[in-house]
């Protein structure tokens, strides 16, 4: 039997893709480099960290929503990203600094000589003068390319591999990537860890060898790298769940002892998921992080981990357009209502002020759609087509998962 | 030098009598004091060291006034005017010094007595006063001299009548052995002190050894005879580098300095000649072959003295002999020294073991209580609370606005404890209505629809009592602590803290071994689905577990509070203390979480202790070696057995 191309089977990613191309055109006829100059360039900087966010989201919901690990450490992998990108920014960058001033020098300077100028010159700020083994690839972008993908991976890798074959599930394992990601911060926060403490790295905006490119002309350049590795990921992952390889990680999901009893390897297609799933997360973050020109051990406080989660189930999770949309909306409605350019609700006897009152009304909205709308904002489109699941709000009929709620029993 | 060994054993009662009588007549003046001065008028003016002493003595043998102005003296407050008046002067008012009268107008000529000379009124000084009646007196004196000490002091405390109250006595006893190991000309005097006391951990005993045991680095070439030697250094062993030895040769002006990089760039630069030094140009010198050729070039032209080149170095360091030296020349001392710092040092990590036992015993304490009640609910409803840090935050600003109405503090505890349970209570039952009996079976979502209560629960707190700490303050009977010696010490409130966790164990076994709803808890617990069938309603057991598990989180919170600040990040900083517990001890068995408790508590102040002053690094370590434990334990410590630990 001739089965339909991918796309036809799926049409939502021709959909989601055509918005994406739309969005980055109109962005960039309207950003101050190469149109109108509707959109300042720090709203540019911003819509191309949300693409970012928006990369990390639709990992995450390969985890979460396809294999059905709450991972509560994705951040730790984004920030892995931005660190390992950030170290070639860095220490490049640096060096043309240092090379420039050293060139007035009567005798010029060894290789030894500048490489430690460079060093103290980074690490002034954390009382160290040597370059720490951990940079010893940070001069070659090629490296710290590889490293970028490579670190987050393994560290998945190494940590699935021990969590999945132990047999950690559910909630324990959420626990314990997030205490992954706690010990990881703990130790960048270190000075004497080789990141600068929690000075982080900072001028990140400032790519090494693109001097003469204006920042605006560099933050449309970032939006369209966003866009085009979000879009290439999305196509991956789209292709990846809509196959037979979708549909074991599904099954995963709903029953893993089933699909073990069945014959499937679980431990390695966990394995599989969650490592992508980092790689993916650390390019996001590798694309971030130059944008928002400084990366501290803060990004990967374990509560960082939980809003992406957050994102992913307003969005809507098991649907890859729906943690897209969710990371996309959230994150600008926080940065708005945060940024405290929102007015202020005049209530009779108190107003209302933002600042201090958005974070409750999320948390709130967040439980009331976790209550209401499990689906999330992409259930509008499943309304909107009419495909609406049963509802199963009535008392269990008995103590089993399986078992007929009142009301389906007398439909 | 003649000791006043008479006068100063009639000291007491002569001050006594010196003392009735300046109360009996306060404006006479003390004639004893004036004809001394009268006759000494020349030696006080100029004092000498040598023969000052019987005058002192006499001095200080007239009572209070007397001891005021040896004091004066002293201090270079005492003046001498034109018509041999002596003043004492203080600030702005100057008194005459016999009789105590207010003099105005005058203008004395300070005295200056030497050092040497007020070393001895100083010591007169303290003898007058550990000699003193009034017993707090005594015990001033004894704590002046233990604060700055000197050899005059040692001579005093011999010399000082036997002390009659047993507690100061022995502390008396103990300082005159610290002197006299530090003061005593007698070697072997100063040894059968250290002997006596070796073992002692007490700050001050070590304080009074490691003077003994200062030692200075020399270099020779052969072993030097007349010297107390600590040790031999072999370079390039025991924390003593080839590098530091050659220093130490350097300095000695032994050696000379070897060609570092930076000295061979500044040479090259000082004889840069168009564009190229000794005939290598300039583009050359960016390596460090080019560097060394331009060097070499200059050395061959005369025009910079060689330097020591490595083998040179190596020679050096290897024709010398390098010791470290005591500075006090007696071995015999050194050597009971030694041996008293060592049996100190083996008894102080006895006692610092026990120290760290009663912190981790206290910290565990703190993760017991925080996490107690997150165990309950994991373990009977399978349900991880985020908000359960904010319960504990609540609990916490309960017992603030608590303690703002009543101003009496251990009235605020006493109501502050039932008033956070109270609250939290009624907060986790109404989560649970809420949020959590609507998501049952779909344990993550709980998890995330929790964390959501807990970001508003926070920024609500944020907007109530501003981000500013706000203080819980203790009462007065929890403030301070129990302190055993200068090394094992704990607050009291941590001992409050030890004791409330044990009473929430207690409690808590009371409840589930003895009760009708702990019995209903674990039928639930074991299997919701049989325990329904026989009549017990599931969600009143889970309302009533919730509730009770934040309630405990309450009272968590108002102990937390006691000794942290109050902030509404309060409970972030313990929530996943508190999931590390409940995980590496095993949900649903309160020993579980128990041993959960202590193996964190000990653990991190183990780590703690190998590096003190890195305790981020010791939290990473331990949440490093959760995360390997689990590995192992995947279901905890104490795992759940049975049909209920399948689902």
């Amino acid at each position: 039997m001739a089965r339909k191309p991918f796309i036809l089977r799926n049409p939502s990613v021709l959909v989601v893709l055509a918005v994406l191309a739309v969005f980055t055109v109109i962005v960039t006829l309207m950003s101050q480099a190469y149109g109108t100059g509707a959109i300042p360039t720090s709203m540019v900087k911003v819509l191309g960290k949300t693409l970012c966010l928006a990369l990390a989201a639709v990992a995450m919901d390969l985890v979460w929503g396809y294999l059905g690990i709450l991972s509560l450490g994705q951040m730790a992998f984004f920030a892995l990203g931005g660190y390992m990108i950030g170290q070639w920014l860095m220490y490049a960058r640096t060096e043309t600094i240092v090379a420039a001033s050293m060139a007035n020098n009567p005798i010029p300077p060894t290789p030894n000589e500048l490489q430690q100028a460079v060093a103290s010159q980074i690490f002034g700020v954390v009382g160290a003068a040597d370059l720490p083994l951990l940079w010893s690839f940070a001069h070659s972008l090629t490296a710290q390319l590889v490293l970028m993908v490579a670190v987050p991976g393994l560290l998945a890798l190494i940590f699935g591999w021990l969590a999945f074959r132990s047999r950690v599930n559910g909630v324990y394992l959420s626990i314990l990537t997030q205490a992954m990601t706690l010990a990881l911060a703990l130790w960048l926060f270190q000075n004497d860890s080789g990141f600068r403490g929690n000075n982080g790295l900072s001028g990140l905006q400032n790519i090494p060898g693109l001097e003469h490119v204006a920042q605006a002309r560099l933050s449309v350049w970032f939006l369209w790298a966003s866009a085009t590795v979000l879009a290439l990921c999305y196509l991956l992952a789209a292709w990846l769940v809509s196959g037979k390889f979708g549909s074991v990680i599904r099954a995963i999901r709903d029953d893993e002892t089933r699909v073990r009893f069945l014959g499937y390897p679980v431990e390695g297609f966990k394995l599989v998921v969650f490592t992508l799933a980092a790689m993916i997360t650390a390019i996001a973050g590798a694309l971030y992080y130059p944008q928002a020109g400084i990366i501290n051990p803060a990004e990967l406080a374990p509560i960082a981990s939980i809003y992406l989660a957050v994102w992913v189930a307003i969005g809507g999770r098991g649907r890859l357009y729906g943690a897209m949309i969710g990371a996309i909306v959230v994150s600008l409605l926080s940065s708005w209502f945060t940024g405290g350019r929102a007015p202020d609700l005049h209530l009779p006897g108190y107003t209302v002020s933002w600042v201090d009152w958005w974070q409750v009304v999320l948390g709130l909205s967040f439980v009331l759609v976790t209550l209401f709308a499990p689906k999330g904002i992409a259930g509008i489109f499943d309304w909107l087509g009419g495909a609406v699941s049963p509802r199963r709000q009535g008392k269990d009929l008995g103590p089993g998962e399986g078992s007929l709620t009142e009301q389906e029993a007398q439909a | 030098m003649t000791r006043p060994h008479a006068l100063l054993r009639h000291l007491p009662a002569l001050i006594f009598v010196l003392a009735l009588l300046a109360t009996a007549l306060p404006a006479t003046a003390n004639t004893a004091l004036e004809q001394i001065v009268t006759n000494n008028l020349e030696q006080i003016q100029r004092p000498s060291r040598r023969t000052v002493q019987p005058l002192i003595a006499q001095i200080a043998a007239t009572g209070p006034e007397g001891l005021a102005f040896l004091s004066a003296w002293a201090n270079r407050n005492l003046g001498l005017t034109d018509d041999g008046q002596l003043l004492i002067t203080s600030g702005k008012t100057t008194t005459d010094a016999i009789t105590g009268q207010v003099v105005t107008g005058a203008e004395p000529k300070m005295l200056r007595p030497n050092s040497g000379v007020r070393g001895l009124i100083e010591s007169a000084l303290v003898a007058g006063e550990i000699a003193s009646p009034d017993m707090a007196r005594r015990a001033a004196a004894l704590d002046s001299m233990a604060r700055s000490s000197s050899a005059e002091h040692l001579v005093a405390l011999r010399d000082a009548p036997p002390e009659t109250d047993p507690a100061l006595a022995a502390r008396r006893a103990r300082l005159e052995k610290l002197l006299t190991i530090r003061f005593d000309d007698d070697s072997a005097a100063r040894i059968a002190a250290i002997q006596d006391m070796s073992g002692d951990v007490g700050l001050d005993f070590r304080a009074a050894l490691n003077p003994l045991l200062a030692t200075h680095r020399i270099v020779a070439t052969s072993a030097p005879a007349d010297q107390n030697i600590a040790r031999e250094l072999t370079p390039g062993r025991d924390d003593f580098s080839r590098d530091t030895a050659y220093d130490i040769l350097k300095s000695e002006g032994v050696a000379q300095a070897r060609l570092t990089p930076t000295a061979q760039r500044d040479t090259l630069a000082a004889h840069l000649q168009d564009g190229a030094v000794a005939g290598v140009p300039v583009a050359e010198l960016s390596t460090t072959v080019g560097r060394d050729r331009a060097y070499e070039a200059l050395e061959a032209a005369g025009t910079v003295s060689p330097a020591a080149t490595d083998a040179e170095a190596d020679d050096a360091i290897d024709a010398h002999r390098y010791f470290d030296v005591y500075n006090e020349p007696d071995s015999d001392v050194t050597d009971a020294a030694r041996a008293a710092q060592r049996a100190a040092e083996t008894r102080l990590m006895a006692m610092k073991g026990v120290d760290l036992g009663l912190d981790a015993l206290s910290l565990a304490s703190i993760y017991f209580l925080a996490a107690i009640g997150l165990a309950i609910t994991f373990g009977v409803m399978r349900v991880i609370n985020m908000a359960h840090g904010e319960f504990i935050m609540m609990g916490a600003y309960t017992a603030y606005v608590v303690q703002t109405m009543i101003p009496d503090r251990t009235g605020s505890l006493i109501i502050a404890l039932p008033a956070a349970f109270i609250v939290t209570f009624l907060a986790g039952v109404l989560l649970e209505r809420l949020v959590i009996r609507h998501l049952a079976k779909r344990p993550l979502e709980t998890l995330l629809a929790t964390f959501g209560v807990s970001i508003a629960l926070q920024q609500l707190a944020k907007n109530i009592f501003g981000t500013q700490a706000r203080p819980l303050t203790a009462p007065k009977w929890l403030e301070g602590a129990i302190t055993i010696n200068d090394v094992i010490s704990i607050s009291t409130i941590r001992v409050a803290i030890f004791a409330l966790a044990l009473l929430f164990l207690g409690l808590f076994l009371f409840i589930m071994k003895k009760t009708r709803l702990g019995l209903e808890v674990r039928a639930v617990t074991q299997n919701p689905g049989m325990a329904a069938s026989m009549g017990i309603n599931p969600d009143r057991i889970a309302m009533m577990t919730f509730g009770l598990g934040s309630g405990i989180a309450g009272i968590a919170g108002v102990a937390i509070g006691l000794f942290a600040q109050v902030t509404s990040e309060l409970g972030q900083n313990y929530i996943v203390q508190s999931f590390m517990t409940v995980v590496v001890g095993g949900v649903g068995n309160i020993w579980g979480t128990l041993a959960g408790a202590g193996l964190i508590g000990i653990l991190s102040k183990v780590i703690e202790s190998f590096n003190p002053s890195n305790t981020l690094a010791a939290q990473t370590f331990m949440i490093l070696f959760i995360v390997i434990f689990i590995q192992f334990r995947p279901r905890g410590i104490i795992p759940q057995k049975g049909r209920a630990a399948e689902v």
